[in-house]
C-alpha cells in the first residue's frame, strides 16, 4: 500500500549567509509512515541532530534540499489545491511551546473553533460545540473548565492538551509531535503522552514523537531512530534499541540518563568519559571524535547501515559483518 | 496567599541538598527567599535565614548584597540567558570582582578569570567571547564561573540544566559537583527531576504546595520513600527497565490561593484518610526522615 507520507532520502542544508558554510541539517534519511499500522516513532537526538528539520519537511514547512516527500505518493511540492487541502487535514502538528502557539487575545475557543470552520466539519454550533467537548474528553480535559478561558487561566499542562485536542478534531492519519513535553512537568509529562499513546491505540493515529527524552520515547514508541549530527545512528524496535544500544552514540545516550536508583556511578561514568583524541576527517563516521571505541577505518569512509538483527539497523562498522541495508533506510527493520 | 509556608531545614558545610517539587510548589520561591531577593509585593513574613551563624535580619541592604555571591551565590532558572549578550564572558566575570569592592591589576584578573574558566572545564579564551557564540552548555559552565567567583559558602543552583539534552547535562553536573568540592561549598539543587536527584544530592527536600513534606537522606527516599507524593514523584519518572509504567499524578497541583483543608494532598493521594480531609499534618521524625504524613 502507498505510505500516507513518505520521506525518500531527504537531505536539508541551510545556506550560510556573508561567507560562512553552509550547514548540513539532515542528510540522506527515509522514512515511512503507513496508515494501515498506526503506530508511535519516536525520533531522538540531542540539539542540532536534524530532528526537528525532519518533523518540518515531513509537515510542508520546509523544503528538502535532496530527496523528496511524498503525500500517498505524490511529490508534496507538486501537490494541486485540494491535494494540499488533504495533506493539511491528515497530517497534524503539535509544537514544543504551549504558551507561544496561543494569541493571548482570543480565548481558547478560537484555536479549536478555526480548523472547524476552515474544513466545514461542522453544519451548525451545536454541531461544533459537540464535536470540541469529545476532543477535549479524548486527551482528558473537561470542556467546561477550558472553554470561555483565556490562555493565561490555563496551565502548561492543559494548554498543551488543548493543542492535542486541536489536533484531533481533524480526525488525522498522523500528528508530528515536537518536543510536545520538553516544557511540562515529570508527573505532567506521563498524563500527556499518555493521551497520546491512546489516539494510536483508540484511533489508529500515528505518532512521530520528536524528542531529546530517551526515557519518555521508550515508555510511548514502539519504534525508534536515533539520529546524530543530521545522520542516522540507530533505528529499530524501542524495546531492543533502549535496552541493548548497539550504536556507541545510543549507549552514550542511555548512560547519560540519570536513574532514580541507589547506586550512584552516573556523574563518576562521566568523569571517565573524556575526549578521545580522533581528530574527526571530513569523509569518515561523524561520531568519530566521541567514540570509545574510534578506529582508524572510522575516519577513512563514513559507516554502511547493517541490519544487526531483525528488528534493528545500526549505523556502525563494528556491525560491517552483518547484512547492509541502503544508507540511511531503515524502512525495512521497521515494518516487519 | 503564602507562596512558602513553614519551611525549616538545615544544611551542612559541603553537603548537597536537593528541593524537589511541581512547577508552582514553591521551591524556587524558596530560594529567592534565601537570597532575600523576594520582588514586592511579595514579602518574607516570618522566619529567618542563617549562614554560619550569621543572621540574615541583622545585615542591612548593602550587608544583604555583599552576602551573595561572596557568602551565597545563585545559578538562576534559565540562566544560561540571563548572560549579558553584549558583554564578552571575562568582563561579566570581572564585573562581579569589582562589585564586591576587589581591586585588582589586569594582570591579576586575566589570571583569576583564566583560573576560573579553567575550573569549569573552559578554556581561557572563552573569555574573550560572546554568549551567542558559545553552545548551551558552555554558557551553562560560564554561570557557574560567575557563581563561583567570589568563592561562596553554598551555591543555590534552580534547575540548571532544564533547558540541555542528557550527555550535555551530565558534563555541566560533572562540572558542579567538581567546582563544590574544590570550594567546599554546600550546593542546593532545585528540580523535578527525581533520576538528577538520586544522582547527586546527598539529602533530599520534597515541597508540596509551599511546604516540605518529606525530608531524608537520598538513599533513603529512593529506597523507601515515605510520604505518598514523594512516591508518586519517582513512579512519574519513566522507567528505563519496563515499558508501559508511565505513570502521572493525577489532578493537578492546587492553587496556593484555595489550598484544600487538612493535607493539601488529600484529593490527589491513593490512600488518603477521613483524618487527612480535616487536619493538616504536622512534620514528624520518622526513622532519618521528616514526614509530613498522617499514614507514615
Amino acid at each position: 500500500m502507498v505510505p500516507l507520507i513518505e520521506a525518500v532520502d531527504v537531505s536539508k542544508r541551510f545556506a550560510g549567509g556573508l561567507g560562512r558554510e553552509s550547514t548540513l541539517a539532515l542528510t540522506g534519511l527515509s522514512l515511512a509512515i503507513h496508515p494501515e499500522k498506526p503506530s508511535v516513532i519516536a525520533v531522538v537526538g540531542e540539539s542540532g541532530s536534524g530532528k526537528t528539520t525532519l518533523a518540518r519537511l515531513l509537515l510542508g514547512l520546509a523544503e528538502p534540499t535532496g530527496g523528496e516527500i511524498r503525500y500517498r505518493g505524490a511529490d508534496l511540492k507538486r501537490l494541486d489545491r485540494s491535494g494540499r487541502r488533504a495533506f493539511r487535514r491528515d497530517v497534524q502538528a503539535v509544537f514544543q511551546d504551549p504558551y507561544g502557539v496561543y494569541n493571548p487575545f482570543y480565548r481558547v475557543d478560537h484555536v479549536l473553533k478555526t480548523p472547524l470552520r476552515r474544513f466545514r466539519l461542522a453544519d451548525s454550533r451545536a454541531e461544533a460545540r459537540q464535536l470540541i467537548d469529545h476532543a477535549l474528553r479524548a486527551v482528558g480535559l473537561q470542556p467546561e473548565e477550558i472553554l470561555g478561558r483565556f490562555p493565561h487561566q490555563l496551565s502548561g499542562g492543559q494548554r498543551q492538551r488543548v493543542m492535542v485536542a486541536r489536533a484531533l478534531l481533524l480526525q488525522p492519519k498522523l500528528i508530528v509531535a515536537d518536543e510536545p513535553v520538553s516544557m511540562v512537568d515529570a508527573s505532567l509529562r506521563a498524563t500527556i503522552l499518555g493521551s497520546l499513546r491512546q489516539l494510536t491505540d483508540e484511533q489508529g493515529i500515528s505518532i512521530l514523537y520528536i524528542t531529546h527524552d530517551l526515557a519518555t520515547a521508550y515508555q510511548v514508541s514502539d519504534s525508534i531512530l536515533v539520529l546524530y549530527r543530521a545522520h542516522l545512528a540507530e533505528a529499530g524496535a524501542v524495546e531492543r534499541v533502549v535496552t541493548a544500544p548497539r550504536h556507541p552514540y545510543t549507549q552514550l545516550l542511555v548512560s547519560a540518563i540519570p536513574r532514580a536508583h541507589a547506586a550512584r556511578d552516573w556523574l563518576a561514568q562521566e568523569e571517565a568519559s573524556g575526549p578521545n583524541g580522533v581528530t574527526p576527517t571530513a569523509t569518515g563516521c561523524c561520531f568519530a571524535e566521541r567514540c570509545p571505541v574510534a578506529m582508524p577505518a572510522c575516519l577513512a569512509a563514513p559507516p554502511g547501515l547493517y541490519r544487526t538483527e531483525p528488528r534493528r539497523a545500526v549505523a556502525c562498522i563494528q556491525y560491517q559483518d552483518c547484512p547492509e541495508l541502503p544508507l540511511g533506510d531503515p524502512g525495512q527493520v521497521l515494518s516487519v | 496567599m503564602h507562596a512558602v509556608d513553614d519551611v525549616s531545614f538545615a544544611l551542612m558545610p559541603g553537603e548537597r541538598f536537593g528541593l524537589v517539587g511541581e512547577s508552582g510548589s514553591g521551591k524556587s520561591t524558596l530560594a529567592l527567599a534565601i537570597l532575600r531577593m523576594i520582588k514586592p509585593p511579595g514579602q518574607i513574613t516570618a522566619g529567618e535565614v542563617r549562614l554560619a551563624g550569621t543572621r540574615f535580619a541583622d545585615l542591612d541592604e548593602e550587608g544583604i548584597r555583599a552576602l551573595r555571591l561572596a557568602g551565597i551565590a545563585l545559578v538562576p532558572q534559565g540562566s544560561m540567558n540571563s548572560l549579558n549578550p553584549v558583554s564578552r564572558i571575562g568582563r561579566q566575570i570581572t564585573d562581579a570582582f569589582a562589585d564586591h569592592g576587589l581591586r585588582l591589576g589586569p594582570a591579576e584578573q586575566d589570571r583569576r578569570v583564566s583560573a576560573l574558566l579553567a575550573e569549569v572545564g573552559l578554556s581561557e579564551g572563552i573569555a574573550r567571547m560572546y554568549p551567542h557564540e558559545l553552545s548551551g552548555g558552555m554558557k551553562q559552565r560560564a554561570c557557574i564561573a560567575i557563581a563561583i567567583s567570589l568563592r561562596p559558602r553554598v551555591v543555590i543552583a534552580d534547575e540548571p540544566t532544564s533547558a540541555l539534552d542528557v550527555v550535555v547535562q551530565r558534563q555541566v553536573m560533572a562540572t558542579l559537583a567538581r567546582v563544590q568540592r574544590d570550594l567546599a561549598a554546600a550546593v542546593i539543587l532545585i528540580g523535578h527531576d527525581m533520576g538528577l536527584m538520586a544522582q547527586f544530592v546527598d539529602r533530599l527536600g520534597v515541597m508540596y504546595a509551599g511546604r516540605l513534606v518529606e525530608v531524608a537522606p537520598i538513599s533513603e527516599i529512593i529506597t523507601s520513600p515515605r510520604h505518598p507524593y514523594t512516591r508518586a514523584l519517582i513512579a512519574a519518572l519513566p522507567s528505563l527497565e519496563r515499558r508501559g509504567t508511565l505513570a502521572g499524578i493525577p489532578r493537578l497541583a492546587p492553587l496556593l490561593r484555595e489550598l484544600p483543608p487538612g493535607c493539601a494532598f488529600h484529593p490527589r493521594c491513593p490512600q488518603a484518610t477521613d483524618r487527612c480531609h480535616i487536619e493538616k499534618p504536622m512534620v514528624r521524625d520518622v526513622a532519618e526522615a521528616q514526614v509530613a504524613c498522617h499514614l507514615a
